[in-house]
């Protein structure tokens, strides 16, 4: 941050960059690495574009997917952003907040559909669900504040980090204990809309022909698009604008509330805050709880496509979100929406660009991170933070 | 009638004894002001009214109630506001979002907009800068928003520590004559830490001389004027 304000605008990339030489020469074997790997990746993509091994309807399939995988991370990535930037730490249970959240909702869902009210009332027992969902990853996290975090307030800042990681591994341990570590299956569920634009799944009854249309939650569909065919699953968009809708109204709370402004408030400054009459442990709570209902909503829906749910499904779509607040400048809430959706966009993307099986994802997700941490440290959106607070 | 009254008061930070007994009271209606030296404990003795550091012996009775317990936002709902050393605005908020965050705890909603325009029409640099961060201020215009903040809580005690540290000579005029009007017409009772010694005694009704922690001279605003001792230690005389 303090480099962003030493480096006057003026100077331009070259001034700034030759100044970051001068001050630290190893900067310099930093960069051509980092330039030697963006080499190398560009050349793979152009020559698997040429050679015809990569089509144009594959990148957009997994861009697609990766919206969807993306609006996720950056749904769980908020939570680590928030409470990073009320508390200075970064929650690594936060991951299995996320789990809690899809495991429990598990069990509403489960019981919805032996009752057939699934069946019934799909819209109705999905948004049941997704509060479940939400209750459950809130009463988690709030639990984890009041048991192993509060108590830290004023010690030094590895102690909480340290309990972070010790509260992740016990709420996976104890979901293991309690429910087995088994995966469990999602019911399959089928939402059906806009019969009157998509005549699809009809039937004709007495001669008149009644369609349902399409489905939202299973169905994948072949369509033709500007010369290209892709199979598409309605469900990526409908996570991705779930999400939309839910990062809009995270972004009015903070911006345009009262409680948003105390939220910033004890962000910068907790003892200030405290003499404008916030309660700042109040506060803190309230950071919790609508990082964790992302959290939730998030694992309902990665749930719906993905299906499988276990208790140690919360570690990797953890880590990926906190690298993805660290990609957006982590205690940055714009910086962790968009840190999000570009992993999760470039991670579904570049394994079939550069010719790679898709299992390095980890591989690609963790090597974007370890880039972004060599040329721009304080992540996409640090530097306009770094404007603001000066 | 007392507002305030501490009595014997021990504050410890860490192992540091910081205030070694101080007793005072404050009238409502009354400017008190608490004068001395670095180090003295002026700070400390604020943020031990507020909760902030909270006291390992003593009373502070407010309203005829111990608040020496209290956590400091409920010592703010009582009605006691700090206006803390350094201004200390909120950077990262525009400037009329830290003056709402000024009227945080208070209940008369219609009238919050109506302090907001004496606000503005008091300080229109305030005004033209309403919606940029408070971080962008120069430090005359902090100060600015810092008291037009303390305006915003309307309290019924205002605690000010050191509003005219590193202001011109203007601005230091400017701001005791903000203290002099909130005093006048809000009816604020204020209790006011000041270094400018000279200018402190002059506005107030009582005054306290702090040193290392214990009060050593006390008398109305005008008698510690005339006393040898103060003149000679604290009004360069």
């Amino acid at each position: 941050m303090a480099s962003a304000a030493q480096n006057p605008p003026s100077k331009g990339l070259i001034g700034g960059l030759m100044e970051r030489f001068r001050n630290d020469p190893v900067q310099i074997v930093l960069y051509l690495c980092g330039g030697i790997v963006f080499a190398v990746m560009l050349l793979a993509i152009v020559s698997n574009l040429l050679s015809g091994q990569v089509t144009l309807e594959d990148i957009v399939q997994s861009m697609i997917f990766g919206l969807a995988q993306g609006s996720i991370y950056a749904l769980i990535a908020l939570g680590y952003t928030l409470v990073y930037g009320v508390l200075l730490m970064i929650n690594f249970a936060h991951g299995e907040v996320f789990m809690a959240g899809a495991y429990i909702a598990f069990f509403a869902i489960y019981a919805m559909e032996q009752s057939g009210f699934l069946a019934q009332q799909p819209l109705l027992a999905l948004l049941i669900t997704i509060g479940v969902g939400m209750i459950a990853s809130i009463s988690i996290a709030v639990l984890l504040e009041r048991i192993a975090y509060r108590p830290l307030r004023n010690a030094p800042r590895l102690v909480p980090l340290i309990t972070a990681i010790g509260a992740s591994i016990v709420i996976r341990e104890l979901f293991i204990r309690l429910f087995g570590a088994r995966p469990r299956t999602y019911p399959e569920v089928s939402l059906f809309a806009f019969p009157q634009f998509f005549r699809l799944e009809c039937s004709v009854v007495d001669g008149v022909e009644t369609c349902l249309g399409i489905d939202l939650i299973r169905g994948a569909y072949d369509i033709t698009l500007l010369g290209m065919e892709l199979r598409v699953r309605p469900v990526y968009f409908i996570v991705f604008i779930l999400a939309l809708i839910l990062m809009a109204m995270l972004w009015f709370v903070v911006q345009r509330t009262k409680v948003g402004r105390a939220m910033r408030a004890v962000a910068e400054d907790k003892k200030t805050a405290a003499l404008m009459g916030v309660n700042v442990d109040r506060v803190i709570v309230i950071t919790f709880v609508l990082g964790a209902a992302l959290a939730g909503a998030a694992a309902v829906l990665f749930a719906l496509y993905n299906q499988r749910v276990m208790p140690e499904m919360g570690f990797t779509p953890g880590i990926k979100a906190f690298t993805a607040a660290v990609l957006g400048g982590i205690g940055n809430v714009p910086g962790a929406m968009a840190g999000g959706l570009l992993l999760g966009i470039i991670e579904s993307v570049a394994p079939s660009m550069l010719g790679l099986p898709t299992q390095l994802e980890g591989v690609i997700s963790f090597g974007v991170l370890v880039l972004i941490l060599i040329f721009r440290p304080t992540g996409i959106f640090g530097e306009v933070l770094a404007k603001k607070r000066a | 009638m007392t507002m305030l009254q501490i009595e014997d008061l021990h504050t410890y930070y860490g192992k540091i004894h910081a205030i070694k007994g101080v007793s005072l009271q404050v009238s409502e209606g009354q400017i008190v002001t608490l004068i001395g030296g670095n180090g003295a404990g002026k700070t400390t003795t604020l943020n031990t009214i507020c909760g902030i550091t909270p006291a390992q012996q003593g009373k502070i009775i407010f309203d005829g109630v111990d608040i020496s317990k209290l956590p400091p936002h409920e010592v703010v709902m009582r009605g006691i506001v700090q206006s803390p050393e350094g201004r200390k605005i909120f950077t990262r908020l525009t400037v009329r979002e830290n003056l709402e965050m000024g009227a945080f705890t208070r209940r008369d909603t219609p009238r919050i907009p109506v302090d907001l325009e004496y606000v503005f029409e008091r300080f229109p640099r305030l005004k033209e800068r309403a919606k940029q961060l408070g971080g962008t201020l120069s430090g005359g215009e902090q100060q600015m928003l810092a008291m037009g903040r303390a305006l915003m809580a309307r309290p019924r005690l205002l605690l000010l520590d050191e509003p005219s540290m590193g202001l011109a000579p203007l601005m230091v005029q400017e701001i005791f004559s903000v203290i002099d009007y909130l005093n006048k017409n809000n009816h604020t009772t204020i209790l006011l830490v000041e270094q400018n010694a000279s200018m402190a005694l002059a506005i107030a009704d009582q005054a306290y001389v702090l040193q290392s922690g214990y009060i050593t001279h006390s008398g109305t605003g005008a008698a510690l004027q005339q006393d040898p001792t103060v003149i000679a230690a604290y009004l360069g005389g």
